[in-house]
C-alpha cells in the first residue's frame, strides 16, 4: 500500500506539472539526475536522508504511544542550538569526547522541549498537537533571538549565524570525496536500537500498551500519564538529534532559520513507514533523494522543486486514508461478517393461523 | 435457516451472544442486507431494505439501548419523525398527547405522556420505546434483550405488556439469552446457535436444561455448586465512600461495605445506580471525594491502581474491550499487563519473551482458552476467551481480594460455568470476592451475601435467608428496608 501512495504521488504531481505547461517526465528525469546519477548525487542523497530517518523515528516513536507529535521541527532547531553551542563554546577537547558532548547536548535540548508538551498533555489534558505547533513558533524565535542579538551570534560576523564549531566537533567524513559524514551511521544505528526500544523493552511496551488502549493500560497498572512524558521526550530527544547532527556533520555553523521544513516532512515519514522504525529507513531515503534531486529538477527544467511538496502532500493523504486509494482501484473490502442464510426459505411471518 | 413467526404468539429466539439473534432480527427490521434468501410477511414476499419499509409494513423493533430523545417529554418522543402537523408544520400537541394517552391505555402502557423522558425510569422508558413502535403501526414487535435493564418486578410488568398484545392478535419476537424469561413468557421458542436454527419447541415441551443445552450444543450445569462460606477477616473495607461520576455528579454517595476472606458479596442493583464509579474508585481508576478504600490492613484510597495491584487486589473490568484487553496485542502480553517488567518476564528493562510465552501457555491450557496459541491476538478470540484471559491475568496475579464487575457479560455458557466455577474455587482458597453484576441471577447463583446498591447506597446487605429474589427486587427498585421486610414476609 505505501508503494502504491507513492506512485499515485508521482502521477498526481505529474499531472499537476503537466498543468503548469512543463512536461512530466523531462521534470522526473531531472529530478532522477540530481538524485542519482549526477557526481555526488548519491551520497549527498544520503547526507540528505539522515535527519530525515532521526525525525522520522521521532514522529513515529510518539505515533507508537498514540501522540502526535507535530513538534519535531521545534525540537530540531532546540537539538541544533544544543550542539553548536557545545561545539563553538568549548574547546581543546579531543574529538572522542567533543562530539559525543555535543550530540548529547542536542538530544538533551530536544528531549526537554518535547518532554514539555508531554507533561502539559500528562498534567492539564493540553492536546500535543496545539502546544507542540505552537512551541514550535516558540523555538524559531528563540534561536532568532539568541542568535541573533543574544549570546549564541557570532561578533565577527555581518550576516546572523552563530560561530563555526571547533573542528573537533565536527563528525568525521566517512567515504573520501565526499560530504558524507558519520552520521550515516548513527542514523542506521539508530533504527535498530529504537525497534529494539519499542519491541523488545518494557519502555516499549508501556508505550505500545499506551498507545493500543489506554484504559487498559491504566487499569492494568501503567501509569499512562509517566508514559506520556517519557514517550514526548523520547521523540523529542530524536529530533533533538537530527538537529545536532545536521550543525555537526553538515552547515557546521547555525544560521537563524535552519530547518527547510524537515519535521513537517517527517510526519510524512512516518505515516509511510506505518511508524515501523525499519520502514523509517527506505522512506527517509525517499524523502531524502526528492529533496537532493529537486533543486537540478528545477535548474534543468524549469519546474519549481515546490514540485516534490505536491508528491509529499499526495503521499501523505493516500497513506492518510486508505479508504480513498481503495476506493480509487476499487479494491472493495471484505465484509468481516457476512449473514449466512442458506435455505431460500428465509425469514419471514406467516399469517396468523 | 428458517423462522415463522405467528400471529397472536410470543415468539422467542433464544441464543448465546453471537448466535446471530439479533443479526436476524437486524435484517427483519431492515438494518442489514441478507446474502441470500427471502421473507415473506402476511403470506405477500417482501422486500426491506431500511426500518423505514419495516415500519411500513408494520414491523416495530425496540433495540436494547434506547433510541428516545433525553429532555423531550414522552408525547414527543413518541410521535417523533411522523408529527400530525397543523398548518404550516405547527405540532399538534393536543393531537399527539391523546394519541399517545389512547394508545398506553388500550395497551395497558401507563405513561405519563407530558413526562420527561430524562426523568423517567429504564422500565418505563422501555414502555415508550414499545409505544412509539406501537403508534408507527406495528404489528410485529421486536424486543432485544428487552429484560437486561429492568428489575425483576419491572421484568413481570413487561410480560403483561407483552401477553397484551399478543391477545391483541400482533406477534412478539423476544431476543434474550435467559431460559427463565422463556419458560414463563414465550408460545414458542426457536433456538439457534452459531446463526443456524437447532430447535423449535414450546416451553411444554422442554425444560429449562433441555434449552441451555441445546443452545451450549452440550449438557450445560445450571446450578454453581458451592459449599457454606467460611468467611474470615475482612480483606476489602469501603468507609463513608463518595464519588462522583463523569457528568461531576455524586454517583457514590457515602457507601460503606466490607469483604471478608473466604467469602463473596454480591453487590446486585440495576445499572446506573453507581456500581460504575464504586468499582472504579476501588480500583483506582477514579479519584474519591470523601471517604476510605483498605485493601488487606492499608489505606489505598489515594494509591495508584499498580499499588493497588501489588497490595492484593485484583480486577475484572465490567468493560472487557476498553479495560480489560488490548486487542491489538497477543494473549501472551494480555496475560502479563500488569506484570511485564518484573521478573520473571523482564531482566532491567528488556522484556524475556521466552518467559511471558510459556506463562502464556500454561494459562492458556489451565484456563481453557481456546485460542490457537500464546502469540493469537486478544482480538481474535471470542467473548468468552477474552474473559477468559482476563479472568487468568487477574488471579495469576496472586490477588487476595478479587473485584469481579459483570464477570459473564457478553461470554457463552460454556463459559460463564467455567468462570462461576473459578471465582467459587478462589472464594474456597480464602480470597475475598466482591462481584458486581446486574444479572441478579448471577448474583443469587454466586453469592454468600448480597448488598443492594440505589442511587449510590447501599440499601440493605442481605444474608441466609433473607436472600430472596423479590425482596431484592424491591430494594433495586428503590423500597426502603422495613416496607421490603414486610412484603418479604407476605412472598
Amino acid at each position: 500500500m505505501p508503494l502504491v501512495a507513492i506512485l499515485l504521488g508521482f502521477v498526481v504531481a505529474g499531472v499537476a506539472v503537466a498543468i503548469t505547461g512543463a512536461d512530466p517526465i523531462q521534470a522526473y528525469l531531472g529530478l532522477f539526475q540530481g538524485a542519482f546519477t549526477n557526481k555526488h548525487a548519491f551520497t549527498e542523497s544520503l547526507i540528505a536522508s539522515v535527519p530525515y530517518v532521526f525525525l522520522g523515528l521521532a514522529v513515529a516513536t510518539g505515533f507508537r504511544a498514540g501522540l502526535f507529535n507535530i513538534g519535531a521541527d521545534g525540537q530540531f532547531y532546540l537539538g541544533a542550538l544544543g550542539g553548536v553551542f557545545v561545539g563553538f563554546s568549548i574547546h581543546g577537547l579531543p574529538g572522542v569526547v567533543h562530539i559525543p558532548l555535543a550530540i548529547l547536548a542536542g538530544i538533551a535540548c530536544g528531549a526537554v522541549y518535547g518532554g514539555l508538551p508531554g507533561f502539559l498533555k500528562a498534567r492539564f489534558g493540553a492536546h500535543e498537537v496545539i502546544t507542540t505547533i505552537m512551541l514550535n513558533y516558540i523555538a524559531y524565535s528563540l534561536s532568532d533571538y539568541l542568535i541573533n542579538r543574544g549570546p549564541l551570534g557570532d561578533p565577527h560576523s555581518s550576516a546572523p549565524k552563530t560561530p563555526f564549531i571547533d573542528p573537533s566537533a565536527q563528525l568525521p567524513i566517512i567515504f573520501a570525496d565526499s560530504r558524507l559524514h558519520l552520521g550515516l551511521v548513527l542514523a542506521l544505528l539508530a533504527v535498530p536500537l529504537i525497534w529494539f526500544l519499542i519491541e523488545r523493552t518494557t519502555i516499549g511496551f508501556r508505550i505500545r500498551a499506551v498507545g493500543l488502549n489506554p484504559e487498559a493500560a491504566r487499569s492494568s497498572g501503567i501509569s499512562v500519564a509517566r508514559t506520556m512524558v517519557l514517550v514526548m521526550a523520547i521523540s523529542g530527544g530524536l529530533a533533538g538529534l537530527a538537529g545536532a547532527d545536521e550543525v555537526l556533520g553538515v552547515s557546521h555553523f547555525m544560521p537563524p532559520s535552519f530547518s527547510i521544513g524537515y519535521g513537517f516532512d517527517a510526519i510524512a515519514v512516518a505515516l509511510l513507514a506505518r511508524s515501523n522504525p525499519w520502514g523509517i529507513l527506505p522512506a527517509a531515503f525517499l524523502f531524502g533523494a526528492m529533496r537532493n534531486g529537486a533543486g537540478f529538477m528545477q535548474l534543468q527544467t524549469q519546474v519549481s522543486a515546490d514540485m516534490i511538496s505536491i508528491v509529499q502532500a499526495t503521499v501523505i493523504m493516500f497513506v492518510a486514508a486508505p479508504v480513498i486509494v481503495r476506493w480509487l482501484l476499487r479494491l472493495r473490502e471484505v465484509p468481516a461478517e457476512s449473514l449466512q442464510i442458506t435455505q431460500p426459505e428465509g425469514v419471514g411471518a406467516a399469517p396468523k393461523t | 435457516m428458517d423462522l415463522t413467526v405467528e400471529w397472536g404468539q410470543v415468539h422467542a429466539l433464544l441464543g448465546e451472544n453471537g448466535a446471530g439473534k439479533s443479526t436476524l432480527m437486524n435484517v427483519v427490521y431492515g438494518l442489514i442486507r441478507a446474502d441470500s434468501g427471502e421473507m415473506r410477511f402476511d403470506g405477500a414476499q417482501v422486500q426491506v431494505h431500511s426500518p423505514q419499509d419495516a415500519i411500513g409494513l408494520g414491523i416495530g423493533m425496540v433495540h436494547q439501548h434506547f433510541m428516545l430523545i433525553p429532555p423531550l417529554t414522552v408525547a414527543d418522543n413518541v410521535i417523533l419523525g411522523q408529527e400530525t402537523a397543523r398548518a404550516a408544520g405547527v405540532i399538534d400537541g393536543r393531537a399527539s398527547r391523546r394519541t399517545v394517552r389512547e394508545l398506553s391505555h388500550r395497551y395497558g402502557l401507563q405513561v405519563d405522556p407530558d413526562a420527561r423522558v430524562q426523568d423517567l425510569s429504564v422500565g418505563v422508558q422501555q414502555r415508550v420505546e414499545i409505544l412509539k413502535a406501537l403508534y408507527r403501526g406495528a404489528r410485529l414487535l421486536i424486543l432485544d434483550e428487552p429484560t437486561s435493564v429492568l428489575t425483576p418486578q419491572e421484568t413481570e410488568g413487561l410480560f403483561q405488556i407483552v401477553r397484551g398484545l399478543t391477545a391483541e392478535g400482533s406477534a412478539v419476537i423476544f431476543i434474550t439469552h435467559k431460559l427463565g424469561e422463556v419458560m414463563s413468557v414465550a408460545d414458542r421458542i426457536t433456538v439457534m446457535r452459531r446463526g443456524k436454527v437447532v430447535a423449535s419447541t414450546t416451553p411444554a415441551e422442554s425444560s429449562p436444561a433441555d434449552l441451555a443445552r441445546l443452545m451450549v450444543g452440550r449438557p450445560v450445569l445450571l446450578r454453581v455448586d458451592k459449599g457454606p462460606a467460611q468467611p474470615g477477616l475482612p480483606l476489602l473495607q469501603v468507609d463513608e465512600l463518595s464519588v462522583l461520576d463523569d457528568r461531576r455528579q455524586l454517583a457514590v454517595d457515602g457507601l460503606s461495605l466490607e469483604v471478608r476472606a473466604g467469602e463473596i458479596l454480591g453487590l446486585a442493583g440495576v445499572e446506573g445506580n453507581g456500581q460504575v464509579e464504586l468499582v472504579e474508585a476501588i480500583a483506582g481508576l477514579r479519584p474519591t471525594r470523601s471517604g476510605r478504600v483498605t485493601l488487606c490492613d492499608r489505606e489505598v484510597t489515594a494509591a495508584s491502581p499498580r499499588r493497588r495491584l501489588r497490595a492484593g487486589l485484583g480486577h475484572i473490568p465490567a468493560d472487557r474491550h476498553r479495560m480489560g484487553v488490548i486487542l491489538e496485542l497477543p494473549i501472551s502480553d494480555n496475560l502479563v499487563l500488569g506484570d511485564f517488567d518484573r521478573p520473571p518476564f523482564a531482566r532491567g528493562i528488556v522484556r524475556l519473551l521466552a518467559q511471558v510465552r510459556d506463562h502464556a501457555a500454561q494459562l492458556i491450557k489451565s484456563f481453557d482458552v481456546r485460542a490457537e496459541g500464546p502469540q493469537q491476538v486478544a482480538g481474535a478470540l471470542s467473548g468468552g476467551n477474552q474473559q477468559k484471559v482476563v479472568v487468568a491475568r487477574e488471579l495469576s496475579n496472586g490477588p487476595r481480594v478479587l473485584m469481579a464487575a459483570q464477570p459473564t457479560r457478553g461470554v457463552d455458557v460454556g463459559s460463564i460455568e467455567f468462570i462461576h466455577r473459578q471465582i467459587v474455587e478462589q472464594r474456597d482458597a480464602g480470597l475475598a470476592v466482591l462481584l458486581v453484576s446486574s444479572e441478579l441471577d448471577e448474583v443469587l447463583s454466586l453469592a454468600d451475601r448480597v448488598a443492594v446498591i440505589y442511587r449510590g447506597q447501599i440499601a440493605a446487605v442481605l444474608e441466609g435467608d433473607e436472600i430472596d429474589r423479590d425482596r431484592i427486587g424491591l430494594l433495586m427498585a428503590g423500597a426502603k428496608t422495613d416496607e421490603v421486610a414486610a412484603t418479604g414476609e407476605g412472598g
